[in-house]
């Protein structure tokens, strides 16, 4: 199975070592040239959001990316990551706007705020995973092809739609690798595309 | 380690493969976040006024950072003097993302830095070489970034001090674990942090380059050389085409490694920053605080 993570800006590297434990072939994307080979799954890292945005949109990414999510690409977009998936982003640009989802960015707060915790997400597993928030969104509210994953004093922090599944939090920061593993688990490699 | 040191080391996590840029105002804090910067520092004066000014450096003034934090959404960093906790401690109260412990200031104590263990915000410090690093790391900082020459649009001094880490951590990589403790010795730092960094081939927090960063061939020079990230002070408001520049480096970074398209992001950047070199300057700011 290849794996493409989007490499602009932010904790790309964390992730690849996730998924690699995983048993995931990782390539880096950070010109639309890396686009053209065949992969079946995409990663959005967390980052600062208007960064990777903007980079995306100079690099001549965005439109190709949109595409490739549009035809089916699983996509597994965290922090920033579920930031550019969204519809909606209050006070802010939307950007792939493929998941119908509205996002409040920095919701908790500044750097100070941020915090880490365990939770249980009954569709990955029975036992708590660890979650660490770092001026972490939250999504507001969904549309009704939403499937939420995770509410957390009321906010909606994962949830899934379709071949996308985001989190607020960061799970390539532990150690823990069950969501990544949810994520590849639900990946249709006959369907491999590239550009 | 605490739990809260490990998620400040998380948080300069998001910041890898960023540029962040120094700013005065909230109209440039606002260019920096459009050029694609992944945080601003927000100081009254840049490095190559404070140098030009002459006199003892400060704090910002809160009000000045506040207006600052109120116009982006990426994080702001603020610096403190060196050992000035209670400025440390006030930056905090306003909720700054990050406080750079910071030799462009004047110090305020020459023997000690800040415990930065006491502290919830992160912390991001200067260092010129691997037992600088590992001691601020030991203190607590989150983020380490090397000291270059602030304000002098000259990049030898960051070059020399990024050299100089990845060599010695180099070396420590390649010692046979009977030869750590004596490392450990000479470094002065703690034993488990040099471990770290033999198991690791490389610093247990992010490595940003920073001082004298002034176009994106600059940027890319210190990627090559193991930098995360960059920080550029001077270099962007003091140019002739803020916007452009800062933008460009902004690419430069991510893509560092495609000299066809570095080719493209340094034409037409207009003036850069006229710069003063090495032997010029009567301050050198790197060697404050080890």
């Amino acid at each position: 199975m290849r794996v493409g993570i989007l490499a602009l800006q932010g904790a790309f590297a964390e992730h690849k070592r996730s998924l690699e434990r995983l048993g995931a072939g990782m390539f880096e994307i950070r010109q639309k040239k890396d686009l053209e080979q065949p992969f079946d799954a995409l990663v959005l890292p967390g980052g600062e959001s208007t960064v990777i945005g903007q980079l995306m949109r100079k690099l001549d990414l965005l439109e190709p990316i949109k595409t490739l999510i549009k035809n089916g690409m699983p996509v597994l977009g965290t922090c920033a990551g579920l930031i550019l998936l969204a519809k909606n982003v209050e006070g802010g640009e939307e950007c792939i706007g493929a998941m119908d989802i509205s996002v409040r960015r920095n919701a908790y707060g500044r750097q100070i705020d941020s915090f880490s915790q365990s939770a249980v997400i009954e569709k990955i597993s029975p036992e708590p995973i660890p979650l660490v928030f770092i001026r972490a969104p939250w999504i507001e509210s969904v549309g009704k092809d939403v499937e939420v994953l995770l509410r957390l004093d009321g906010h909606i922090v994962a949830a899934k739609q379709d071949n996308m599944l985001v989190t607020s939090f960061h799970p390539e920061l532990t150690e823990d690798l069950r969501v990544h593993k949810y994520f590849l688990d639900g990946i249709d490699t006959s369907r491999s595309s590239g550009l | 380690m605490s739990t809260q040191f490990e998620l400040n080391k998380n948080l300069a996590q998001m910041l890898k493969g960023g540029v962040i840029m120094d700013v005065t105002t909230p109209e440039q804090a606002q260019i920096a976040e459009k050029a694609g910067a992944c945080a601003v520092m927000a100081l009254e004066r840049i490095p190559a006024d404070i140098r030009a000014a002459g006199g003892v450096s400060r704090m910002s003034d809160p009000k000045m950072i506040k207006g600052i934090q109120d116009a982006v959404s990426i994080p702001v960093m603020a610096k403190c003097r060196i050992g000035h906790f209670a400025e440390a401690r006030i930056l905090q109260a306003i909720k700054i993302d990050y406080i750079d412990e910071s030799e462009v200031l004047s110090p305020a104590d020459d023997k000690y830095h800040i415990n930065k263990r006491d502290f919830k915000v992160p912390f991001v410090c200067g260092a010129k070489d691997l037992g600088e690093a590992l001691r601020r790391i030991n203190e607590g900082a989150a983020m380490i970034r090397t000291k270059g020459e602030p304000g002098t649009g000259d990049v030898v001094q960051a070059v020399r001090h990024m050299r100089m880490m990845m060599s010695e951590i180099r070396r420590i990589e390649n010692m046979a674990e009977d030869e750590l403790y004596e490392a450990a010795k000479k470094l002065q730092v703690p034993y488990d942090l040099v471990e770290y960094v033999h198991d690791n081939g490389r610093l247990p927090v992010v490595n940003f380059a920073a001082g004298g960063v002034a176009t994106p061939a600059d940027a890319a020079l210190m990627m090559h050389l193991g930098a995360e990230g960059v920080f550029v002070g001077s270099g962007i408001f003091k140019s002739g085409n803020p916007e452009k520049r800062a933008a460009a480096i902004v690419q430069a970074v991510t893509n560092y490694n495609d000299d066809a398209l570095l080719a493209e992001l340094s034409e037409d950047l207009g003036e850069a920053m006229v710069g003063i070199n090495e032997n010029e300057i009567a301050l050198l700011m790197a060697e404050r605080g080890k």
